[in-house]
C-alpha cells in the first residue's frame, strides 16, 4: 500500500487579467506523505498562494488550472472546469485550510461556537448537542481558556491569536489528513505567533495530519516543518529537508534568501537579493532566477531546468549547484 | 555587578522625561451621568528614552504597547498628555516652531499608503523644499538628485509615479523624504515589514549607511527581535506603555535580565532549531484601560511574586560588564538584579 497522502503532478494554473495571462503557478510537482510537514517557500508573488489554493479549488474568479492535476489519497480531486462540482470534489476530502488574516476567515455575525458546530455538523452525523459539545472540546483543545463562555462570543470580542486559535478548531473539526496553512502567523505578534505555532507543531504530533505550510519566512518554516519546497517565479527551485538546505542550499535563489535574511542567532552583513522577481506574464527565457543571479553563465540563458535530484537527497533545479555557496553558516 | 549610575554624555540629541500620552474613552450617558470615573488608554505611560547622535536605538515589543503611539508623539504627530520632551535640552513645546519640527522625521510602515499617488516622486521632494524654503528655486532640481543619490536610487526615478515603484523603492522615496529636511533624528516605524524578505535587507543597510553618513540619530521601531539586532547597538523593550529593560543590544539580547524580555527573545522564530530552556509568554497583553495594579507584566509573568502584585517596581539602572566594558543596563523589576526565588 502507498502512504502517499497528497500528490500534485505538474500543476499549472493561469490567471487571466488586463495585462495579458499571468502563469502563477507553472508546473509544480509536491509530494507529501502521511504525517509529513512541508513548507513552501518563497517571495510573494511567486506563487505559493495560488498553488496552494488550486489544490482546494479555491481559485478566484478568472484564475484556473489550465493542466496538472491532484490527487488525494490516490484519487483525483482536481478542481478544474465548473467550479462548484468540482469544488464540492475537493472540499469533500479531509483536508483543512487556515488562512492569514483570522478576522476575514471568521464570520463577524455568527457566534464562535455557532461557526465551530457549523463545520461539525457539515462532516459527521449528530445532533446539535452534540456539535455543540464537539465545537466546546474543540475550543478548549487549541487552548482557549473558558471554552463555553467564549464559545458564546463573537470572533470580534477575541484577540488576534485566539482568533486564529478559532480558525485552527475550524479546521480540526473534519478531523483532517492534511492541513493546509496559508501563513497562519504573520498577522500576529512573536509572542503569540511562538504560542500559535507550538499548538500546530503539537496537534500535529498528537493527530497525525499532514501539513503543508506556506511562508516567506524561512524561521517560521524550520520550526513547523521537516522538509522545504523553495519557490520562485512560479517553480520550484529547490526541495530538501530543511537542515541541509539551510546547511548546504543547493540553489543560489536559497542560498541568497538565506544571506538576506537577518537572523537572530547569526549577526552578520546582509546582502540583499539585486533585482526583482520575473514577471510571470513573460517570464525570462532559461533559469528564471538567471538575470538576478551572480552564479549565471552562458548556458542558464537558454533551455529547461526541470528539478534533478541531488547526492545528498533533495533536488534543485540549479545546472551550477556545485558552485552555490552561503556566508550564512548554521 | 551594580555601579552608581553616572551622568549622561553631552551627545544627547532627544530625551523624553516621563512621557505621556493617554487617549480618553467616549463614554455612553449613563456612565457619565453616574459619575463613574473617566476612562482612558494609557497609551504610553511613563517613558525615559535618550537618543544620541549617530546611534540607532531600537524599540521593540507585542503590537498594542505603545510603540507606535511613542514614535508619533516624538515626531509631534500627537502631543504628549505628560512629562516632557527635551531636543539638544531645550522644552519641545506641543506646538512646534517649523525648524523643531524639521529635526525629527518620520518613516512610516506601509511605503504603499504614506506616499501621495498623484505625486511623481520629485514633485513630491520639491514640495517639501520649496515649503520649507530649504533651497532657492533653481537648485531644487539639484538637491532633488542628491537625495536620489543618498538613498540609492536613479536620478531617472524622479519623474515617475510611486504606483510604478517596487515596495522596496517606495521605502526609499519615503526615506528620501524624510531625509528632506535634513533631519537630526530618524524615527523609523516597522520600516521593512511590510517589504519582502529578500529586499528588507537593503533598506536596512541604508538605514545603517545613512546613520553613519549624515550622523542621525535613529529610532528604529519592530517588532521583530532579529532585524533590531542587525541594525541597533541599543535596544529599548516596551510592555503596555512603559519602557522596562534597556542597554546595549549585545547585552540585551546575550543577557535579558526581565522575565518579559526573556520571553520575547524565547519566542523568536529561529532558523536552527535551538530550543532552550524556554520561558513560554501565555496569554495577550492586557489592557491598557485598567492597568494592572503593582507590576504591569506580572498577571502574565512566569516567576510572578506577592511583591510584584503589589508595587510597581521602578527602573533600576545598574552597569555589567559586557565585551570588556560597562555598559549600562536599566531593568524595571524586583528580582532583576537579586537572584529570583525559585518558588512562587
Amino acid at each position: 500500500m502507498n502512504d502517499r497522502l497528497l500528490q500534485v503532478e505538474d500543476l499549472h494554473v493561469e490567471i487571466a487579467t488586463s495585462g495579458g495571462v499571468v502563469h502563477a503557478v507553472d508546473g509544480i510537482s509536491i509530494e507529501l506523505n502521511e504525517g509529513e510537514a512541508l513548507g513552501l517557500v518563497g517571495e510573494s508573488g511567486c506563487g505559493k498562494s495560488t498553488a496552494l489554493r488550486a489544490i482546494l479549488g479555491l481559485l478566484p474568479e478568472g484564475a484556473r488550472i489550465s493542466a496538472g492535476q491532484v490527487l488525494f489519497e490516490g484519487r483525483d480531486i482536481t478542481a478544474r472546469g465548473r467550479p462548484r462540482a468540482s469544488r464540492r470534489v475537493a472540499r469533500s476530502a479531509p483536508i483543512s485550510m487556515i488562512f492569514q488574516e483570522p478576522m476575514a476567515a471568521l464570520n463577524p455575525v455568527m457566534r464562535v461556537g455557532v461557526q465551530i458546530a457549523e463545520a461539525v455538523k457539515h462532516h459527521e452525523r449528530c445532533t446539535t448537542t452534540e456539535a455543540h459539545e464537539r465545537s466546546i472540546e474543540l475550543l478548549r483543545r487549541v487552548g482557549i481558556p473558558e471554552p463555553e463562555r467564549r464559545s458564546r462570543g463573537f470572533p470580534h470580542e477575541l484577540s488576534g491569536g485566539m482568533r486564529q486559535r478559532v480558525v485552527i478548531a475550524i479546521a480540526l473539526a473534519c478531523r483532517p489528513r492534511l492541513l493546509l496553512c496559508d501563513e497562519p502567523t504573520t498577522a500576529l505578534d512573536v509572542t503569540i505567533q511562538d504560542q500559535v505555532l507550538a499548538l500546530l507543531r503539537e496537534l500535529q504530533l498528537e493527530q497525525g495530519f499532514a501539513v503543508l505550510y506556506v511562508s516567506h519566512d524561512l524561521a517560521v518554516v524550520s520550526t513547523v516543518c521537516d522538509s522545504l519546497a523553495v519557490m520562485y517565479g512560479g517553480r520550484i527551485v529547490e526541495t530538501g529537508s530543511i537542515p541541509q538546505a539551510f546547511r548546504r542550499p543547493k540553489h543560489p535563489y536559497t542560498a541568497g534568501l538565506l544571506d538576506a535574511i537577518p537572523d537572530f542567532d547569526h549577526v552578520g552583513v546582509l546582502s540583499a537579493i539585486p533585482g526583482a522577481p520575473p514577471s510571470l506574464i513573460s517570464p525570462p527565457l532559461g533559469c528564471r532566477f538567471q538575470p538576478r543571479c551572480r552564479y549565471a553563465q552562458q548556458d542558464c540563458v537558454s533551455g529547461e531546468f526541470p528539478l534533478i535530484p541531488v547526492r545528498e537527497g533533495g533536488s534543485t533545479a540549479c545546472i551550477h549547484s556545485e558552485v552555490v555557496q552561503t556566508s550564512w553558516v548554521s | 555587578m551594580i555601579v552608581p549610575e553616572e551622568p549622561v554624555s553631552t551627545s544627547v540629541l532627544l530625551e523624553t522625561r516621563d512621557l505621556a500620552v493617554t487617549f480618553p474613552i467616549a463614554r455612553s450617558g449613563r456612565e457619565r451621568f453616574g459619575r463613574q470615573p473617566a476612562l482612558a488608554v494609557h497609551a504610553v505611560d511613563g517613558v525615559d528614552l535618550v537618543l544620541t547622535r549617530g546611534q540607532a536605538l531600537g524599540l521593540v515589543g507585542e503590537s498594542g504597547c505603545g510603540k507606535s503611539t511613542l514614535a508619533f508623539c516624538l515626531a509631534g504627530l500627537i502631543a504628549p498628555t505628560g512629562g516632557e520632551l527635551l531636543l539638544d535640552g531645550k522644552r519641545l513645546e506641543p506646538t512646534r516652531t517649523a525648524i523643531d519640527q524639521r529635526r525629527i522625521q518620520i518613516v512610516f510602515q506601509d511605503p504603499y499608503s504614506s506616499l501621495n499617488p498623484r505625486l511623481t516622486v520629485g514633485q513630491c521632494l520639491a514640495e517639501l523644499l520649496r515649503v520649507h524654503h530649504l533651497v532657492s528655486r533653481g537648485e531644487v532640481r539639484g538637491r532633488c538628485e542628491e537625495l536620489m543619490k543618498l538613498v540609492d536610487l536613479p536620478v531617472d526615478a524622479l519623474a515617475v509615479h510611486p504606483r510604478k515603484m517596487s515596495g522596496g523603492q517606495r521605502q526609499r522615496v519615503a526615506i528620501a523624504r524624510a531625509l528632506a529636511v535634513e533631519p537630526d533624528v530618524l524615527i523609523a516605524d516597522e520600516p521593512v515589514s511590510a517589504l519582502d524578505v529578500s529586499v528588507q535587507a537593503t533598506i536596512l543597510e541604508l538605514l545603517d549607511s545613512l546613520r553613519r553618513e549624515l550622523d542621525l540619530a535613529i529610532l528604529f521601531i519592530s517588532h521583530n527581535m532579529a532585524v533590531v539586532r542587525h541594525l541597533c547597538e541599543q535596544v529599548a523593550v516596551m510592555y503596555l506603555g512603559r519602557i522596562i529593560e534597556q542597554s546595549s543590544a549585545e547585552n540585551l539580547f546575550t543577557d535579558p535580565r526581565h522575565p518579559y524580555t526573556q520571553g520575547l527573545i524565547a519566542a523568536v522564530p529561529r532558523l536552527t532549531r535551538k530550543r532552550s530552556q524556554r520561558i513560554a509568554l501565555t496569554g495577550d497583553l492586557p489592557s491598557p484601560i485598567h492597568l494592572p495594579q503593582g507590576c504591569r507584566f506580572h498577571p502574565r509573568c512566569p516567576l510572578c511574586q506577592p511583591v510584584c502584585r503589589s508595587i510597581d517596581p521602578p527602573a533600576t539602572t545598574g552597569r555589567v560588564v559586557a565585551s570588556d566594558s560597562l555598559v549600562p543596563h536599566s531593568v524595571a523589576c524586583h528580582f532583576a538584579w537579586s537572584p529570583r526565588p525559585t518558588s512562587p
